[in-house]
């Protein structure tokens, strides 16, 4: 005999202000099994707990329904909540009366009644529910790191000093990422290399964590705990055993016109390089596109002045296998293309430039040393024009959403400019001046009052040459007037974008992303830093926009996430997964392919039929793979897939409960 | 290729001679024009600031008889080709005001014919058609291809190639041999109708800085699309004393002297600035 309690949550006025909460609890008493049914005002508080678990007790419960908020919000709690009074978490049902009724309802007789009919459902379905037990898999206390910015720097750094091993795989030949590229951080205007090349010294020699960088990840497979991962190490045709980073094959190198990716192509390299004089690990490797010996057959000028013979030409790609518990994607961001603009002549007028460019130019270890000059004729500018909002929020352009930085960055260069350049004279073209931060809106007016950069609230049409400047034609639109500006320099504000290999990396570690190619977190408040694979966590920009603070914080949130994982030996898992019976499965393997998560496998059983063992195929659920999204279960023709906790005779039920 | 020729007013006046070297060219790029039957003005430049539903029903009656005829239709000036797009656009997204405009035409409209602009079909027979038709490439002649407003705004409904810096004119003019300047003014404004009311020192700045821009970037011509522009620039520029104008022609003049025509056949000597002398200074004046 079921002995069903129903607990109405008033959620103060967020419920009760639209629905009748006494009379669902009224219907709810007449509803088949419940022995017990009340309302409360807020019963995720510690009395409204109390509350449920007297119930339970002095009831003698054997199932409980929650009419509250999305289970989403509390079932975690509530779970507990049930558990601590001796009952299955299991035999717990929330039915959603906030988010699918009371919010989105007017207050009227239609939406209590659709209240009754959600706990209703509820009721149905809890009667039918059984319990169910975690299962434990054990954990491998190593975590990846994808990407050796800032934010992998961080993340690495903090789960290795909390003990626990940790492999940083970088794409390029030195970690560092964009902020590697930066001259001074905003608000404080601290030096960027000052504040994170001891940072990338340090995570290079941490006794915990090992450093790949010229790799990328191939292909991940396995659950959280468990994953094994391949990485291909990309032959730099320097043996870095060897190597002492002497420096003496990039001085000998003739190949030595190359356009330096990290100096934005304002900056020339050889074509064995290493990408910045600060870099980690401080040893070359060889662009074969653009090498002479590789290119030609002669050369092998490097190979001839290595002193210690670790030029090898020879070299080839490798692969190494890793087994880690827990990964943590930090893989950084594009920048939009601002051709796309072509009334700004990027890519035609050699004195248009982006941010990321002034970045170097303003840079005292840059290409010009500091000095800000004009990248066509290496005069110093007097009056730059600064873009805001290039292809940030500009639907047209594709790009929706605010860069975040932007505003702050372009604050920072007018003041950069002011310092460096006596006279100099910034405008900024702005749609909004967004400055949410500590210490963010004071810095602003720092840039305007102290440096006297002229703000001007409009877009630009046009820019055009005269003579040897830049003709920038806007309208103020504070003033109603057009405006036209002649600059020496204009510096676009291009915005932020995700990985153009972003929505690949995605699928190859299996988790999802947004419209923009921004990785999806979990949950956009209570799990910002978790994907929907468990396992996985994010980290900086590869989420969606964000300074440095942010980043760090995030990244030190995704180790925490981590470190939590790695206290434990063993980790419980998520008991509502997929179930096969065997008995009636076909082997048609039609659930295999719908799998999400590639938990589903085929299998050889032996049975006997008519006295004869033969084998033949099944499908068959790894529970550490399973996520229970219940696919798999929709599309088995033979019905024998269930989901544990979702059975088709709880749905059934439900929908019986709602229609009939 | 054969296409359905909308002409507009400008094209039977002002314009006649885009007229004259449009056919010629596309006669000679194997573009057979059958113009429309008993078409009508488009409303271009009045139509639009007097009524809405009627801006859209006059160009929608001339898509009508392109449709009757089973073809796309190409229509020469910028306005007219701006005016037939627009249309085609709003009709085939608003079924409610396409069922007004039905209704006050008193026949259906079925938005099949598609619309071209004259330099979108010359630039689609292709460049090389272009470079082969040619029997004197006009080598050494710096011009300033001028796109105006109309060809390339709004972007979202005539999909240009690109709204700030398109490319097509100066494609087709560099395949007839001719040298395209880089110069920043493609599509800004000439003033367009202010031509035709009390505010001409509205057009008369604007075609100040297109001519300077154009002479800046060391064109020796400025090359049209538009009868309004062409009509704007031939008309307003203002020369200080001493100095020659710079002369203003219609691409397909330009491609008619190089498919070896004579300038009297294209209607050259039209212009208010005369375009002829440029030409006889090339040697081109004559048919060959």
């Amino acid at each position: 005999m079921k002995r069903i309690g129903v607990f109405i949550c008033w959620c103060g006025s967020n419920i009760a202000g639209t629905v009748d909460v006494e009379k669902v609890a009224e219907a709810a008493r007449s509803m088949p099994g419940v022995v017990y049914a009340t309302d409360y005002k807020y019963t995720c508080s510690e009395p409204g707990q109390q509350m449920i678990k007297d119930a339970i007790r002095e009831q003698h419960l054997t199932g409980v329904v929650i009419g509250s908020c999305s289970p989403r919000m509390h079932e975690k709690t509530f779970r507990k909540t049930v558990e601590s009074a001796g009952l299955n978490p299991y035999l717990l049902e929330v039915a959603n009366l906030r988010e699918h009724c009371s919010w989105v309802h007017p207050r009227e007789e239609a939406t209590t009644r659709k209240a009754i009919d959600l706990v209703r459902a509820a009721v149905a379905k809890v009667a039918r529910n059984h319990p169910l037990h975690q299962g434990h898999i054990p954990v491998e206390k190593r975590a990846l790191v994808i990407g050796g910015g800032i934010a992998g720097i961080q993340a690495a750094l903090d789960i290795a000093e909390s003990g626990y091993e940790t492999v940083l795989v970088e794409r390029e030949p030195s970690i560092g990422g964009r902020m590697a590229q930066l001259d001074k951080t905003f608000p404080t205007l601290d030096c960027s290399a000052c504040i994170l090349t001891p940072k990338m010294v340090d995570v290079s020699r941490h006794d915990k964590v090992t450093l790949l960088t010229y790799s990328e990840v191939e292909k991940v497979e396995g659950y959280i705990g468990n994953f094994t991962v391949t990485v291909r190490r990309k032959a730099a045709y320097v043996d870095h055993s060897k190597c002492t980073g002497c420096g003496l094959c990039m001085e000998k190198c003739p190949a030595k016109k190359i356009p330096s990716e990290f100096e934005m192509s304002l900056g020339r390299r050889t074509a064995i390089y290493r990408p910045f004089p600060q870099a980690v690990p401080n040893k070359p490797v060889i662009d074969r596109e653009h090498c002479l010996k590789f290119k030609t057959g002669k050369c092998g000028v490097c190979a001839h002045f290595c002193p210690r013979g670790a030029i090898d030409y020879e070299q080839q790609d490798q692969r190494v296998t890793l087994h880690v518990g827990a990964i943590v994607v930090a893989t950084g961001y594009d920048l939009f293309d601002p051709a796309l603009y072509s009334e700004y002549g990027y890519g035609r007028y050699p004195d248009v430039i982006t941010g990321l460019h002034f970045e170097r130019l303003v840079n005292s270890s840059g290409p010009t040393g500091g000095h800000i000059v004009r990248p066509s004729d290496h005069k110093e500018p007097k009056n730059v024009v600064f873009i805001q909002c290039v292809g940030s929020r500009d639907e047209a352009k594709g790009v929706s959403y605010c860069s975040k930085i932007c505003c702050m960055y372009t604050a920072k260069h007018a003041i950069l400019l002011a310092e460096h350049v006596p006279g100099a004279h910034p405008y900024v073209f702005y749609m909004d001046v967004r400055t949410a931060g500590k210490g963010y809106e004071e810095f602003y007016k720092r840039a305007t009052e102290e440096f006297g950069a002229t703000y001007i609230r409009g877009r630009v049409s046009k820019v055009y040459p005269r003579g040897d400047k830049l003709v920038v034609r806007g309208e103020d639109t504070l003033l109603g007037k057009p405006v036209e500006i002649e600059a020496d320099l204009v510096v676009l504000a291009n915005a932020v974008v995700a990985r153009h290999d972003a929505a690949e990396v995605a699928r190859s570690v299996g988790f999802s992303y947004d419209g923009h190619h921004f990785f999806t977190e979990a949950h956009p408040k209570l799990a910002p830093v978790e994907t929907n694979t468990a396992g996985v966590f994010l980290a900086g920009v590869c989420q969606g926009p964000k300074d440095i603070p942010e980043t760090v914080a995030q990244a030190s949130a995704a180790a925490a996430k981590v470190v939590a994982l790695f206290s434990k030996d063993q980790m419980a898992t998520n008991p509502m997964t997929a179930q096969v019976d065997p008995a009636c499965c076909a082997g048609c393997m039609l659930c295999e392919p719908v799998c999400p998560y590639h938990a589903i496998r085929p299998e050889t059983i032996q049975e006997r039929v008519g006295g004869k063992a033969i084998s033949r195929q099944v499908a068959s659920v790894n529970e550490g793979l399973c996520q229970g999204c219940g696919a798999c279960t929709a599309a088995c023709r033979t019905g024998c897939i269930d989901l544990k906790g979702y059975t088709h005779q709880q749905i059934l039920a439900e929908v019986e409960a709602l229609c009939l | 290729m054969k296409i359905a020729y909308y002409p507009g007013c400008s094209l039977h006046s002002t314009g006649i001679e885009y007229d004259l070297s449009g056919r010629r060219v596309c006669q000679d790029l194997d573009i057979e024009l059958q113009e429309l039957p008993d078409w009508t003005c488009c409303g271009a430049s009045s139509a639009h600031v007097t009524d809405h539903v009627l801006a859209l029903a006059l160009p929608a009656r001339n898509l009508a008889l392109a449709d009757d005829l089973g073809l796309d239709v190409t229509a020469p000036c910028a306005a007219c080709y701006n005016r037939l797009q627009v249309t085609r656009h709003e009709l085939a997204h608003d079924p409610k005001l396409r069922q007004e405009v039905e209704e006050l035409l008193g026949r259906p409209y079925t938005g099949r014919a598609a619309v071209r602009s004259l330099v979108d079909l010359v630039a689609s027979v292709g460049e090389e058609a272009v470079r082969q038709r040619t029997r004197r490439p006009l080598r050494g002649l710096k011009v300033a291809a001028y796109y105006g407003c109309l060809l390339v705004r709004p972007a979202g409904i005539l999909q240009p190639d690109d709204p700030e810096n398109p490319q097509g004119l100066d494609r087709i003019l560099a395949a007839a041999g001719a040298e395209p300047v880089e110069w920043p003014f493609k599509t800004e404004c000439c003033g367009a109708s202010f031509a035709l009311t009390d505010h001409t020192e509205v057009v008369t700045r604007l075609v100040a800085q297109l001519v300077d821009g154009a002479q800046a970037a060391g064109a020796e011509a400025i090359v049209t699309a538009c009868p309004l522009c062409h009509s704007n620039l031939d008309m307003r520029q203002e020369t200080a004393p001493g100095a020659t104008p710079l002369p203003v022609y219609y691409f397909t003049e330009l491609l008619g002297i190089a498919f070896g025509h004579s300038a009297a056949e294209l209607g050259i000597g039209k212009h208010s600035i005369d375009g002829t002398q440029l030409l006889a200074q090339h040697g081109w004046s004559q048919a060959v």
